[in-house]
């Protein structure tokens, strides 16, 4: 093991943790503005999903296939690569929040969309009988309800947006990860692998560790309060098909 | 316009087409073997962390808990990266291979082991989902048949838990192809690295002498499009799965 016992490699990252501070840096900065992007981005298509008008489903729908199904690495490659070469280069830290927003964007948007279509069509109707208008609506009746339902995956994904911010290394890199790797391999730094990895993978597990166990813990007690007031019928329901 | 017919013409080339076909089956290989060894690894993970709870076997219940929330709250290049250091490779992956070299095979052994150390951990936590949903008169069931503790899980409890995670699995094989594509920051083998190893060489193949924009549109553009078709088909086949389970099973 490259000295995850030795003082000397321990110092050396002691001594270049500027580096990874810088990393840990643009890391928080990507993910911050990333978060926010993907935030509107989500809402808006979340809405668009659930607005009953055909066109705009479509174009939610399209929007979200596109990017749920191929990889981030090859969004953040052909974003990069083709502002570069048509000469108005975005600079990494920008396309990574670019590319970051705009692929968990499209599941924050199946998240709102999930959580809307939970509440049941007589609240809208009932909201719409009051005479709330749409905003009215979603603001006062239907988002307090299914932002219970929101959160949790939402969160979810600001972890893999977190841990995503590793894709940027593809396109040269200035995040914690692709630092990390600088410094392990750099000329001057080299070899400190072990401690050097094991820095920067704490500082991934504390920032994500508490996220995730936030929006684990929030699911199970959303099933549990589902479960205690469910009706009759359907807990009989359950067991029947628990005893297929 | 002359530029876009150019770059079309690299995808006419017929190495350029087997050089990227080589890379979409590499990147299918390297997703379906890692999700099946970390059904088998995640299955014990989940096992373990879900039903060791006497005594002695606690420590072992903590260990899994601990594996998986790791890997699950770290990023995978990070693990790539720690695998390409520290994993060990044995000889048989150490000579030439499927039109590799040498160095090629063992980078991709290792990004594979890092690839399956990550998915196992979240495979793990579909399959502790599946079994949370298993009534637990069904452990009654079996010990009162006489089962011991290995029995029923393998001939009653894993079954029933593999049929209801049955969509979520496949769904993550979506997610794994599309991990998949982090090997290419180590090693031009998979489809990813390929098309981005292309676009750095397309001025030899376009015609034009140059790298244009309409090189990275039709090249990634291209691998885009591929895929999607393979991660949309298989969203497909979830969708149409989840229905049928929604359905109430009447029994017979």
């Amino acid at each position: 093991m490259s000295g995850i016992f030795s003082a000397r490699a321990w110092g050396k990252v002691w001594a270049y943790r500027q580096s990874f501070l810088l990393g840990l840096f643009n890391t928080a900065r990507t993910a911050a503005f990333a978060i926010l992007l993907a935030l509107m981005l989500g809402i808006i298509f979340g809405l668009m999903a659930t607005s009953g008008k055909k066109i705009l489903y479509g174009i939610s729908r399209i929007y979200v296939e596109l990017i749920q199904n191929t990889p981030i690495l090859l969004q953040t490659c052909f974003l990069y690569y083709a502002m570069a070469f048509s000469g108005h280069s975005l600079g990494i830290i920008l396309t990574g929040i670019i590319a970051l927003g705009v692929y968990t964007g499209a599941y924050m948007a199946e998240a709102v969309r999930a959580g809307i279509e939970a509440i049941p069509k007589g609240q809208f109707e009932a909201a719409q009988s009051q005479g709330f208008n749409y905003l009215e609506r979603m603001y006062y009746i239907i988002l307090p309800q299914s932002i219970k339902i929101i959160l949790p995956p939402m969160v979810n994904q600001v972890v893999n947006l977190i841990k995503n911010t590793s894709c940027l290394y593809i396109i040269g890199g200035a995040d914690l990860i692709s630092l990390t790797y600088s410094f392990v391999t750099g000329e001057n730094t080299g070899g400190a692998y072990a401690p050097a990895y094991l820095v920067s993978g704490f500082l991934f597990f504390i920032i994500c560790y508490p996220l995730s166990k936030i929006a684990s813990t929030w699911e199970m007690y959303l099933k549990r309060r589902e479960q205690r007031t469910a009706p009759v019928k359907r807990t009989t329901e359950g067991e029947v098909s628990g005893n297929e | 316009m002359s530029d876009l017919e150019a770059s079309f013409s690299i995808l006419k080339n017929t190495n350029v087409l087997l050089y990227i076909g080589k890379g979409v089956l590499f990147t299918l290989i390297i997703s379906v073997v890692a999700v099946l060894s970390s059904i088998l690894i995640g299955s014990v993970l989940a096992l373990v962390r879900n039903y060791c709870n006497k005594g002695f076997a606690k420590i072992f219940r903590i260990l899994a808990t601990w594996y998986i929330e790791i890997f699950r709250n770290t990023p995978l290049l990070l693990w790539i990266f720690i695998c390409l250091v520290f994993c060990p490779c044995p000889e048989a992956f150490s000579h030439k291979m499927f039109g590799l070299t040498t160095v090629e095979t063992k980078l991709l052994f290792k990004a594979a082991v890092a690839l399956i150390l990550f998915t196992s951990s979240i495979i793990a936590e579909i399959i502790r989902g599946g079994l949370n949903a298993i009534a637990h008169g069904q452990f009654e069931a079996a010990h009162a048949q006489g089962f011991n503790i290995v029995q029923t899980m393998v001939y009653v409890i894993l079954p029933q838990a593999y049929r209801k995670v049955v969509p979520t699995l496949l769904s993550q094989v979506t997610s794994t192809i599309k991990d998949s594509s982090y090997l290419a920051n180590i090693a031009t083998i998979e489809l990813m690295a390929r098309v981005k190893q292309l676009l750095s060489s397309a001025n030899r193949y376009n015609g034009t002498g140059t790298i244009n924009v309409s090189d990275v549109f039709v090249l990634f553009g291209f691998a885009a499009l591929i895929y999607f078709i393979i991660n949309y088909t298989l969203s497909c086949v979830v969708r149409s799965l989840q229905k049928r389970q929604k359905k109430p099973v009447r029994a017979a």
